[in-house]
């Protein structure tokens, strides 16, 4: 990505500072650590002010997407989150989830292309809340703050994205999520044809960006095409089309700029591996897949099981061996106070028998 | 000639995604659903542009159009500046709104989608909750989730204070203001009458089909049968 220039058509400002944070469904469930690691970051790292308010709710977008929340409705919640966010104080709207983003991005430009509906809403919203809209100032996702900050996290690195036992910078796949961008190429730091913002925080921490054919294809959730059962095969198909095109290029790991695409790239490999045996990590094993945040942290120091790296199905220790990070393997399944609470089921994923799908294709 | 068309064009989602479509096909190509079903997102802006009422009306009670996974990957690729994702959600919102949507084995399926997504909306202020989303509809999720499934108050204890009870942090119980608010939006801009709707057409089906009407196993039928005609 380095000698491409593209990406630099497509910049957005980034408040430096103030955030109003808005949670996502899906990165609070499956990646709570990653939140929480946000937060600690921009507040206690870096020393920003970032309101994590307790009164927003979802912003209904996998509702909507799935077609049973009709499109004045998710307006009217999205003006109440921006009425919230005024009320509090802040005007930078950051948003922690993909979907979300695409959903504040859309209701933006519609209201301004179509300023009836926006009339509509603030009706709506007046008389359901009697709350007034403020439309932000700015709005970002959770990965443009990162991306904004990361020469500031690259000069407090405890660990760099490099094999410690080579000293060859590791090999990260970087996975967009489709309405960062496709939706409002303007809204995303490089487009959505060369989107930058993960790629340009690999860059900065040591790492090498793989690019591979499939590098643009959707991870496969499909809001309907997985959240009904019947449909899932559609969903696996395309985390399939992926990790096939990825694998060849033996990534160390894949970051993923949404929650639900980390989650499928995850929960997927694991499926694969129990129907047909197949491991697409060069090890024989699964590809760890992170959330940003994650790997920030990880950068930074945190402790993995701080992160909440349990909750992926793909072991992540062989990456952690290979940054150098320290960890408790004790501690990895413990509960809050330390508790023993037992742990997962061991599954094929993670074990070493698994054949990796280049040597298989020998 | 037409009655279909305008119905379509009261959304704007039809005016933003569809201009004039010269039929190049580069949605298709790009398209992850096309790849799966059989399924070509091309035809379906060129039946909408026909304004054809029997044929935009075939596809109202089709399959067809519960094929998108509204990736929205055709948006930024069409050279005329379509978007037929946009498309899809006008042929979906209208298809609900007439009962159309029960008519296909994929459209049956909006009631599992109101019940599982759209009322834990309303019971908890979030699309999902760990709580909702159960191991044994959820295999592929495998044993680390069953392990948080069963622990559930153990782990997001260790990185909330407030899981599943009020205050600031992953999972807290949203106050009971707020989901007063959040149940008045869903009256007051037609969310609610949006899931009435559903449910009505699909204890209409239910019946129709033989079952006691919209019931629990109806639901879950439409949520896990696949007849395998879509490919």
């Amino acid at each position: 990505m380095a000698h491409r220039a593209s990406w630099q058509e497509y910049q957005k400002d980034i408040a430096p500072d103030k955030y109003y944070y808005a949670r996502s469904c899906i990165r609070q469930n499956f990646f709570p650590g990653s939140e929480w690691a946000f937060l600690d970051i921009l507040s206690n790292k870096l020393g920003k002010d970032i309101y994590d308010d307790p009164l927003h709710t979802s912003c209904t977008g996998i509702g909507y997407h799935s077609d049973v929340v009709p499109l004045e409705t998710i307006m009217t919640v999205v003006a109440r989150q921006f009425a919230l966010m005024a009320e509090a104080g802040y005007e930078n709207f950051v948003s922690s989830c993909i979907t979300s983003f695409g959903i504040y991005n859309e209701v933006l430009a519609t209201w301004e292309e179509f300023p009836e509906t926006e009339e509509r809403t603030r009706r709506y919203l007046k008389e359901a809340t009697g709350r007034d809209l403020v439309k932000p100032r700015s709005i970002a996702h959770t990965s443009d703050i990162i991306f904004y900050q990361r020469e500031a996290i690259a000069r407090k690195a405890k660990h760099r994205l490099i094999n410690r036992h080579t000293g060859e910078p590791l090999k990260v796949v970087e996975h967009i999520g489709c309405h960062y961008a496709k939706i409002f190429p303007k809204s995303g730091i490089g487009g959505s044809e060369f989107p930058y913002v993960l790629a340009g925080m690999i860059e900065a921490w040591g790492g090498d960006v793989v690019d591979y054919p499939e590098r643009r294809h959707c991870c496969g959730f499909g809001f309907r095409n997985y959240l009904v059962q019947a449909n899932r095969g559609s969903s696996i198909a395309n985390s399939h089309k992926k990790l096939e095109s990825m694998a060849p290029y033996r990534p160390d790991f894949i970051v993923a700029n949404c929650p639900g695409c980390a989650m499928f790239l995850d929960k997927w490999q694991y499926t694969i591996a129990e129907m047909d045996g197949v491991a697409y990590g060069a090890d024989g094993k699964g590809i760890p897949v992170l959330t940003y945040e994650e790997m920030a942290g990880l950068v930074l120091g945190y402790d993995p099981w701080q992160l909440g790296m349990q909750f992926h199905q793909v072991d992540v220790e062989p990456l952690l061996d290979k940054l150098g990070v320290e960890y408790d393997p004790g501690a990895k399944y413990l509960g809050a106070g330390g508790k023993y609470i037992g742990k997962p089921a061991d599954a094929a994923i993670n074990c070493p028998s698994q054949r990796p799908i280049y040597e298989r294709r020998k | 000639m037409g009655k279909y068309y305008d119905m379509l064009a009261e959304d704007i989602r039809l005016e933003e995604g569809l201009k004039a479509c010269m039929n190049c096909g580069v949605c298709t190509a790009v398209c992850p659903a096309a790849e799966f079903y059989n399924y070509d997102p091309r035809q379906i802006v060129v039946i909408v542009q026909t304004r054809d009422d029997e044929e935009i009306e075939r596809l109202l009670k089709s399959d067809t159009i519960w094929y998108c996974g509204e990736c929205m990957s055709c948006r930024p690729r069409c050279p005329r500046g379509n978007t037929p994702g946009y498309v899809i959600q006008a042929l979906r919102t209208l298809s609900q709104r007439l009962g159309f949507f029960t008519e296909s084995e994929k459209g049956r399926q909006q009631l599992a989608l109101k019940r599982l997504i759209g009322d834990n909306i309303l019971a908890t202020g979030y699309c999902l909750t760990p709580r909702n989303i159960l191991p044994e509809l959820h295999p592929e999720q495998g044993p680390v989730w069953e392990w948080i499934h069963s622990n559930d108050n153990d782990i997001y204890g260790r990185f909330s204070d407030c899981y599943r009870t009020e205050g600031s942090g992953a999972l807290r119980m949203i106050d009971k203001e707020s989901m007063e608010e959040l149940h008045r939006i869903f009256e007051v801009s037609g969310g609610k009458a949006f899931y009435d709707t559903i449910e009505a057409h699909s204890e209409r089906k239910a019946r129709e089909m033989g079952y006691n009407g919209a019931t629990h196993e109806y639901m879950m039928d439409t949520y896990t049968l696949n007849s395998e005609n879509h490919y």
